[in-house]
């Protein structure tokens, strides 16, 4: 398909946007923000945004948008930047992707977008995120547009239930909204937004945001239900057949969290990393006793594994008071799954990074409270299935440390929920939901995507997925009123 | 918001509470909890459903005021609404016509025990219901209990009603009058369950006891509520809430609800000041007008 290319307000020449410096995104200085949870990253200025947006050299192929699993037309966004059209910019994000507040925070740019970026190849790539973020933040400040002038469309007199209120759920709803159906989103908790108001912290991604990005989907007229369980307080064939709804979409997310099956992993004070940050973000642990669920407060905290949920319990710790709050991993820095400026924000904070580290048993006082973790030292081996070097215990490097609080955070294994109460739903061996590449399941209607699906990814991966889906329940739906007609 | 259409206490500290919930009236089985918050900033706790009717749309629980969440609870009135509830969570008992199914209770766990024991009784079970409790005044549901089984037997600490002493004693009374259970459902604080659990597992009496864990979800996705049973890790509010207990491990279980003791009593204590500060300003406001 031949793009129409947009129309360039660029006015810096050519060879002069190769010296233009990427912008520095201004942050909390790191010293006050380990003590406190509000947003690290303080956000672009328009000046700076401009200057950012004419960084980019209005490439014939842009390579970009084959990076961005949503597909943003980011040469055009960028361009109405540089025209100083903010809300503009916002609104030709918004035609592919319904959260770019959340996704320009938490997006991993540097592996999609932004690393095909042609200037990254001898320069500095254009900095897609920062403008993602900064455009839909203006927006918001300045009233948006959204429903204002999104024309509404022809009912479809269709129904279309959304199970699980996260980035998947959010993406159909809004995909599925603009087509005229009637859209309801059901979520288990008393909170909208998934992992996004339960896992990722107040000071990467402020609840406020996330509160706006659902009442702009509200105003569109999505329908929200909380505190509504599909499968426990009515099942999907109930759904379908007593309420009338034409699909279901399933966005539940990731489930049980994963422990390591090591002696001392249920003493109190170790926790997965799941609890940690929902009684942190969640239930606000961190303002107890002025909210009511309480956290503990650590002074030698460990935190195991190493990806982005790892970063955001153990900065919690240290925001929570810790004295040492230490990353424990059994790879290399290398190896480390979490985002690079993650991993830096943590270091500056003043957290420690213990890697080739691996605990095998935490010991408790009198009490049944963690003390101590055992850990071994570890060293690299041979590639494994993942393609990445093997940890492999050193001999006699055993090791003791004092230690008040753990965290697991090695990752979830699947809801056991809707395996329980839809048999009619496949499931594979580890209990994720077998859906095809459009996310239908084994059940007529039924479609699925996120992380009950693909077992554990990213915020923009889930909501890719969830766009494909919603194409296919359109789809689906069109030869549904068809076939009954 | 859920409103509270009846609340009455019916023991000192001890409040039932019917409350508006037609979809989890419909649903709810005999084993099954609910998940509520009383405001705003509150924290989610579980609580087993007590009683239900799907035509009239209503839930039925049980409160007794331990800690700060259950205490502002339990200052609600008919009329009053939850600021959350979800439900029914957690596996439906496993009921079956076993031949004599014993259900020891204690405390609220009568009012938890209620729904388990009518649904033996309608398998066809021969149900005898023991109940205990550390005096008269704490003794629950006896009637209601009364109706649904074939024979209702108390024991309390103090011997101020029934026999003086504990269920367990009681079971051996039963055990001395040549009654031998085939089932033994127990329903009660940690304590009394363990005790129970040791006692027929001596005697080879299969027993289920009902989890009371700390959780914060309650659908599987925290992890805060696990227990070990039979050596392996166990998540309460999906894998449970009842369980083998010849096979759990209560002296962890015990540890784990005493967690956040130390934040509990810090949070009950807030609490209680400002009901007294609140009490306080209403009789001064109640001297002025007068």
């Amino acid at each position: 398909m031949i793009r129409e290319r947009p129309q360039s307000f660029n006015e810096v020449p050519m060879k002069e946007r190769l010296t233009i410096p990427r912008q520095e995104m201004p942050e909390q200085d790191a010293v006050e923000r380990s003590g406190n949870f509000l947003e690290v990253n303080l956000g672009l200025t328009p000046e700076q945004a401009v200057i950012e947006a004419q960084r980019c050299i209005e490439c014939k192929k842009p390579t970009c948008m084959d990076g961005c699993p949503v597909s943003i037309k980011i040469p055009d966004f960028i361009q109405l930047i540089c025209n100083q059209d903010f809300i503009g910019a916002a609104d030709k994000i918004k035609e592919d992707n319904s959260l770019p507040a959340i996704c320009g925070r938490v997006c991993p740019q540097e592996t999609q977008c932004e690393e095909v970026c042609v200037m990254g190849k001898r320069f500095e790539p254009v900095a897609i995120g920062r403008l993602e973020r900064f455009v839909a933040d203006y927006a918001m400040n300045h009233g948006g547009s959204d429903a204002k002038t999104i024309e509404k469309p022809e009912p479809t007199g269709q129904k279309v239930a959304i199970v699980g209120s996260g980035p998947a759920g959010l993406a159909v709803a809004s995909d599925l909204i603009k087509e005229g159906h009637e859209v309801t989103v059901f979520e288990a908790l008393h909170e909208f937004g998934g992992v996004l108001v339960y896992g990722i912290p107040e000071f990467r991604l402020p609840k406020v945001i996330l509160k706006e990005e659902v009442a702009s989907l509200e105003a569109m007229g999505v329908k929200f239900v909380k505190n509504f369980i599909v499968g426990r307080t009515m099942t999907i064939q109930e759904l379908m057949a007593e309420e009338g709804f034409d699909a279901v979409f399933l966005g539940l997310g990731a489930g049980l969290p994963r422990f390591m099956n090591i002696p001392g992993e249920n003493l109190n004070g170790v926790y997965s990393a799941n609890e940690f940050l929902t009684r942190s973000n969640l239930m606000r642990g961190y303002d107890f006793p002025e909210w009511d669920t309480p956290l503990y407060r650590a002074k030698h905290a460990i935190v195991v594994g190493g990806g982005n949920t790892a970063m955001d319990a153990v900065r919690t710790a240290k925001r929570l008071g810790a004295e040492e709050a230490s990353i424990v991993y059994r790879r290399s820095e290398e190896e480390m799954p979490a985002r690079n400026e993650e991993i830096h924000h943590a270091k500056e904070e003043g957290v420690e990074f213990m890697n080739l580290v691996n605990p095998i048993e935490f010991i408790s006082d009198d009490q049944g409270s963690v003390v101590a973790a055992k850990c071994l030292r570890m060293e690299l081996g041979e590639p494994d299935d993942s393609g990445r070097r093997r940890p492999v215990p050193m001999e006699g490097s055993e090791f003791i440390m004092d230690v008040d609080m753990v965290v697991i955070a090695v990752g979830n294994g699947s809801n056991p929920l809707i395996a329980q109460t839809t048999p009619e739903i496949d499931t594979n061996k580890w209990g994720n939901i077998v859906a095809d590449d459009d996310g239908r399941t084994s059940m007529e209607g039924v479609f699925a995507g996120g992380d009950i699906v693909s077992g554990g990814a990213t915020v923009i991966l889930a909501m890719g997925q969830g766009r494909k889906s919603a194409i296919a329940i359109n789809e689906y739906l069109r030869t549904k009123v068809g076939s009954t007609s | 918001m859920y409103k509270i259409i009846k609340a009455e206490f019916i023991a000192p500290n001890v409040k039932s509470f019917i409350i508006e919930a037609p979809h989890i009236a419909k649903k709810r089985q005999a084993g099954q909890f609910i998940i509520l918050r009383v405001h705003e900033k509150g924290e989610r706790i579980p609580i087993t459903i007590a009683d239900s009717n799907a035509e009239e749309g209503w839930i039925n629980i049980i409160v007794q005021g331990l800690g700060k969440t259950s205490a502002h609870l339990n200052t609600l009135e008919t009329g009053d609404h939850l600021q959350d509830l979800v439900g029914p969570l957690g596996l439906p008992t496993h009921i079956e016509n076993w031949g004599t199914l014993v259900c020891m209770s204690g405390g609220v766990g009568t009012a938890e025990a209620l729904p388990i024991a009518a649904a033996g009784k309608a398998a066809g079970n021969r149900v005898i219901s023991i109940i205990g409790a550390r005096n008269k005044d704490l003794i629950i549901a006896e009637d209601r209990m009364a109706e649904v089984v074939d024979e209702v037997r108390i024991s309390t600490d103090d011997g101020s009603t029934g026999r003086h002493g504990l269920v367990t004693d009681v079971l051996q009374d039963l055990m001395d009058e040549g009654i031998k259970p085939d089932m033994i459902v127990a329903i009660g604080p940690l304590p009394m369950m363990a005790a129970v659990s040791n006692q027929t597992k001596e005697i080879g009496i299969p027993t289920m006891v009902s989890l009371n864990a700390i959780m914060v979800d309650g659908t599987g996705m925290c992890g805060a509520c696990r227990a070990t049973v039979g050596g392996k890790t166990v998540f309460v509010c999906v894998d449970g809430p009842e369980f083998d207990g010849h096979q759990v491990d209560f002296k962890e279980l015990g540890s784990r609800q005493k967690m956040y003791k130390k934040q509990e009593e810090e949070s009950h204590k807030c609490f209680l000041e400002r009901q007294m500060k609140k009490m306080k300003a209403e009789e001064k406001k109640a001297e002025a007008t007068s």
